[in-house]
């Protein structure tokens, strides 16, 4: 039961997501240049931003630039080696694997940028309404969170598919709902944070309005945890996906997600195991991509490590 | 700490109920009410014999009469009849959760007793190159789908190394069997728990050794490994348990993807063949259970937590 935990302990669990926002978050607007030249120099920020950027740009220009045609079956050419005119080998029906490895980018990409698009969206809300506001609010809110949270999230998100059934759409819900509870945890934590500081104070004693209050002060200062949460629950997402495919949950046969590709593959895995080897490898570079990225902005972002 | 106790068991009550109300409500979701679940696309009928079977089934009340309804069954260890084979559903569940458990348990010790030692090593020579690469390997751990590190692992034994994989063998006929049955399984659900683990570790231990106490231990004369054993490992373990308790989720529903990959008779698997048969009284059994187990598990560890730091239950 994450959610009743004393504070000091819920800061402290969960994935390294939830290793706990910056108490005092650092101003983001001021001084570009600073921050792109410590970006820089941390290292492994800009590796990861540079496998996520590529990825995104073989998502875009797949359909353009696949050698082939992924849907063309061609029997004499079934289950052929990676080499030659197939770089990573043919699947049983002598499709090309390169080819739809490249395809399969587009559907993990998009699911993961809708669900994570969704879960920020109503997650952040919902906690920063809950740490701002207190009261019933927070403790109706926050039980909510618990409740999902009390469900293995891979769980939910295969019984939420069972029950809707399969559709990009349904994908997203899955997925959306299952992350968002980390994003009112990290929101409501930041905000509660930022309540009760001066500035607030002095805010409202100048007369300004709540949601002006949140606007101008609480969300700059929620904004650092948030972005590294966003980055870790793009990884994880593309992760769910993929295992939802993988079972057969997911995207469907025959639009490629890496998933679909490996479950496919694993019928042939002694014989042909660059079917099961590429889409995986695929799956874990992208995921790589978002950790790094979410790991190097939290060091950067994150005050106390500095 | 009995305080404490009674104040974590009455806040897992509405937990609980939230759970049963988010699993009943679940199958609400299927277009369709339960009796034409029940008899399927197959079976003609009038709708007045409809309304009958309606009332049979007791689906003709309102929600909530119907959710107090499923309350009572579920508290009298009715979780329904499958759909398919006509039988109970929990005995079935309750036969095939050992392995499922066994699984998750095997995952996790490999995890801990993999991720405490590098953790620790790698924060004790911090920026070496043991670090960095411990690390990496951290970065890995965490981004390999276990369901494609499972596949490798079948692929590399069975065709290189010729290793058979073996049946699941019940830990009651032979628990050596078990453990060789499970041990791969066990490494594919591991894996990532090892590399959150060893992080954490790191960073816990990292900051632990920044504190004012370890240098007044270190001013006063006292050994590197004293330092270590006394002051600075049990400060850093502690809030390590809360994490091993949070990802018990992970390795429960990992279970469905590892049973798949490696055909291990589990929950995890008759929940999936229970989808796509559209047996939906076993659907939410499963989902059921296992939920209860991660909230239990969670319910000890938080317990174990406090009574192992006191700051926690005095705050």
């Amino acid at each position: 039961m994450p959610g009743s935990t004393p504070a000091s302990a819920t800061l402290k669990r969960g994935a390294p997501a939830a290793e706990g926002p910056p108490s005092e978050g650092p101003r983001l607007a001021t001084g570009w240049r600073w921050w792109v030249r410590r970006f820089v120099r941390n290292r492994v920020a800009p590796i990861g931003l540079v496998i996520i950027a590529a990825s995104m740009l073989i998502a875009v220009v797949a359909p353009v630039v696949v050698p082939h045609d992924i849907r063309r079956m061609n029997p004499q050419d079934a289950l052929v080696a990676p080499g030659g005119k197939y770089l990573f080998g043919t699947d049983e029906f002598g499709r090309d694997v390169f080819s739809r490895v490249l395809m399969g980018s587009r559907v993990s990409l998009i699911v993961a940028v809708l669900s994570v698009t969704a879960a920020l969206g109503l997650g952040t809300t919902l906690g920063l309404m809950a740490g701002f506001y207190g009261g019933w609010w927070d403790g109706v809110s926050m039980r909510a969170m618990d409740i999902i949270f009390a469900f293995p999230a891979i769980l939910l998100a295969i019984a939420i598919m069972a029950v809707l059934g399969t559709s990009l759409l349904n994908l997203v819900i899955a997925i959306g709902i299952v992350y968002t509870p980390q994003f009112a945890r990290v929101a409501r934590a930041a905000a509660l944070s930022v309540r009760s500081l001066e500035f607030v104070d002095a805010a409202r004693a100048l007369g300004l309005g709540n949601l002006r209050i949140i606007h101008r002060h609480v969300i700059p200062n929620v904004l650092a945890p948030i972005i590294v949460q966003v980055s870790l629950s793009l990884s994880l997402a593309i992760l769910s996906e993929s295992a939802l495919s993988f079972l057969g949950l997911g995207t469907q046969p025959p639009t490629p997600s890496w998933g679909n590709m490996l479950s496919e593959g694993r019928q042939f895995l002694e014989l042909a195991p660059w079917n099961a080897v590429f889409p995986g490898i695929a799956i874990m570079l992208v995921v790589l991509g978002f950790n790094l990225l979410g790991d190097g902005l939290r060091d950067l972002l994150d005050p106390r490590l500095r | 700490m009995q305080r404490y106790l009674a104040a974590r068991l009455l806040a897992f009550v509405p937990v609980l109920l939230g759970i049963l109300a988010v699993v009943f409500l679940l199958i609400r979701l299927i277009p369709g009410d339960a009796v034409q679940l029940f008899l399927g696309t197959q079976v003609e009928m009038t709708p007045q014999q409809m309304a009958e079977l309606r009332r049979f089934f007791g689906v003709d009340k309102p929600i909530y009469a119907q959710f107090i309804d499923y309350l009572g069954r579920i508290l009298r260890g009715d979780f329904g009849v499958s759909l398919r084979t006509s039988r109970p559903v929990l005995p079935d569940i309750l036969q095939r959760l050992p392995l499922s458990f066994q699984l998750a348990s095997f995952a996790l010790i490999i995890a801990t007793v993999l991720a405490i030692p590098l953790g620790i090593a790698s924060a004790v020579r911090r920026n070496s190159a043991f670090d960095v690469a411990a690390r990496i390997g951290g970065l890995l751990g965490l981004s390999i789908p276990n369901f494609w590190l499972g596949a490798m692992l079948i692929l590399v034994f069975s065709r290189y190394l010729h290793v058979s994989l073996g049946q699941y063998v019940p830990v009651t006929q032979n628990p050596l069997g078990t453990l060789q049955s499970l041990y791969l399984p066990a490494v594919a659900l591991g894996a990532a728990i090892a590399a959150i683990l060893m992080r954490y570790v790191r960073s816990s231990l990292l900051e632990v050794l920044g504190q004012e106490y370890i240098r007044t231990a270190r001013g006063k004369g006292l050994q590197g490994t004293v330092v270590m054993l006394r002051h600075a490992l049990p400060n850093a373990l502690i809030p390590v348990i809360t994490v091993l308790g949070f990802q018990m989720g992970y390795l429960l529903g990992g279970t469905v993807i590892i049973e798949e990959i490696f055909a291990l008779p589990g929950m995890g698997r008759l929940v999936l063949q229970a989808i796509f048969q559209r047996d939906y009284p076993v659907v939410q059994g499963v989902v059921l259970v296992i939920a209860l187990l991660f909230v239990m598990t969670n319910l000890v560890v938080d317990l174990l937590y406090a009574w192992v730091d006191p700051r926690i239950r005095y705050a």
